[in-house]
């Protein structure tokens, strides 16, 4: 178990170390989740007055086509260098290379979501002090169920032509379920009265498809990165 | 106790990429203390013959044996075993000579990485360059490094796949160098190379391959291209009189 956990912050760390180098991932992420939440103002806010209930909603698409976009962006780096093959070659549970992936997918995703929330809270005026504590947990449980598939898709698809056309296909089919329970949770805590059950209804059942993914993922890497 | 082999068996092995035939029912053997080059033209097979010994690809039938165990079971204590530097050289441009090795080293889980780093730095040359990005480095410095690379957890198979590639001569003869001490050392290396020129005298043993086949193995105690072409011609010839007939 050590020596999982070991190779999994070795190949997260030296994630992050490329991507503060290079910042590409994070600026092109944030740059295109900002842009997609000033579309929607500029569509959905008229005199200062936002549409009910759209933030929850707005939110979460910004944060799937943000994650969609940075995971294609991580394996086409080790696509491009071959180095998936040398991860691959690690003495190791093959498993903790995936875990590792996906931490650096999730710090980088939290990056994304520490500019979005501020935004959608300035602009479509949504109560993002109401329950912090709640939206944290929605949003960290919705992104580790949403990161958990699409890294097992992005590092499967990391050989296919039409890579980043298949990904999406892929991931967003089986990925609706995290995406409507991060929408209905963030909703319910964004009313103007807070509706602490349903937020925790949503979030209980965020955290089991959390559970079931990352089991899933975790079972099928190795058979399925191996040639 | 550690996992160790003192000799690397390929059995009736073939490999399919859909309709097409990689490797087609290739046998060989290799023992401790030897240089084994795979030669052929371009598509022979050579790549792919790697990539199974390696582990990363699976043989559509036929099997690999290191020593008394094959790459199911025997697993992460045998990729520990391996060495692979591959056409494509397996580092992060954006990190510097020494981030690189350090993270193989920790991934590897090498006592002392510093250490360790330090000494590859030096044997590939670049001791002084070790804290510059590898974006900013030449081929040949590149090579060097992703051998280092290679060689960091003392592996007892090192498989090279055009190990000669950007090298200058006097990098290309250090490189002999150090692959026939590997070799006193009692590893196994396997190289897949088109420089017959730098590989004469180095290898102990030569397996030709063409379109999948192996063609020959053979001691190298002659001129190895005179060896190459006729192995190579004699392959061509066949199946045409096979058709003749």
């Amino acid at each position: 178990m050590r020596q999982f956990l070991r190779v999994a912050w070795v190949v997260m760390r030296k994630d992050l170390t490329v991507e503060m180098r290079s910042r590409e991932i994070v600026y092109t992420t944030v740059f295109f989740a900002a842009s997609c939440v000033l579309v929607f103002a500029f569509a959905l806010v008229r005199e200062g007055r936002p549409l009910e209930d759209a933030s929850a909603g707005i939110l979460w698409i910004s944060i799937a086509f943000a994650g969609t976009l940075g995971l294609g962006r991580t394996f086409e780096r080790e696509r491009h260098t071959e180095t998936l093959r040398a991860l691959m070659l690690a003495p190791s549970d093959r498993p903790a290379i995936y875990v590792g992936k996906l931490l650096g997918i999730l710090v980088l995703m939290a990056i994304v979501e520490a500019v979005l929330v501020p935004m959608i809270g300035l602009l479509f005026h949504a109560p993002i002090f109401a329950r912090p504590a709640w939206l944290v947990a929605l949003l960290a449980a919705g992104t580790v169920g949403f990161a958990s598939v699409g890294t097992l898709f992005a590092a499967m698809l990391v050989r296919a032509r039409s890579r980043d056309v298949l990904l999406p296909v892929l991931l967003y089919p089986i990925t609706i379920p995290v995406i409507i329970a991060g929408v209905r949770g963030t909703a319910a805590i964004f009313q103007s009265t807070p509706d602490e059950p349903m937020a925790r209804f949503w979030a209980a059942l965020l955290v089991f498809f959390d559970v079931v993914f990352v089991t899933l993922s975790l079972w099928t890497f190795e058979p399925l990165m191996t040639e | 106790m550690e996992f160790d082999f003192e000799r690397l068996i390929v059995d009736d092995v073939s490999r399919h990429f859909g309709r097409r035939r990689a490797l087609n029912r290739v046998s060989l053997t290799c023992g401790a203390g030897t240089i084994l080059g795979l030669l052929g033209p371009n598509g022979a097979g050579k790549s792919t013959l790697l990539a199974i010994l390696s582990t990363l690809l699976a043989p559509s039938s036929g099997r690999v044996r290191y020593g008394d165990h094959d790459a199911r079971t025997a697993g992460a204590a045998l990729r520990a075993r391996l060495g692979l530097l591959g056409h494509d050289l397996y580092l992060y441009p954006e990190l510097t000579a020494r981030e690189n090795l350090e993270f193989f080293a920790r991934l590897y889980g090498l006592a002392r990485p510093r250490e360790r780093v330090d000494r590859a730095l030096a044997n590939a040359g670049l001791a002084d360059r070790g804290d510059d990005a590898v974006s900013g480095f030449s081929r040949g410095m590149r090579q060097r490094l992703a051998l280092e690379r290679a060689l960091l957890h003392g592996p007892r198979l090192l498989l090279l796949d055009e190990p000669f590639t950007g090298l200058d001569d006097a990098s290309g003869h250090a490189l002999v160098t150090r692959l026939r001490g590997l070799r006193d050392e009692g590893a196994i290396v396997i190289a897949a190379t088109h420089d017959l020129d730098l590989a004469e005298g180095l290898l102990d043993e030569v397996a030709i391959l063409r379109e999948g086949r192996l063609v020959r193995v053979t001691r190298t105690d002659g001129p190895l291209r005179e060896r190459y072409r006729d192995a190579i011609m004699a392959a061509s010839v066949a199946p045409r009189q096979e058709r003749a007939r």
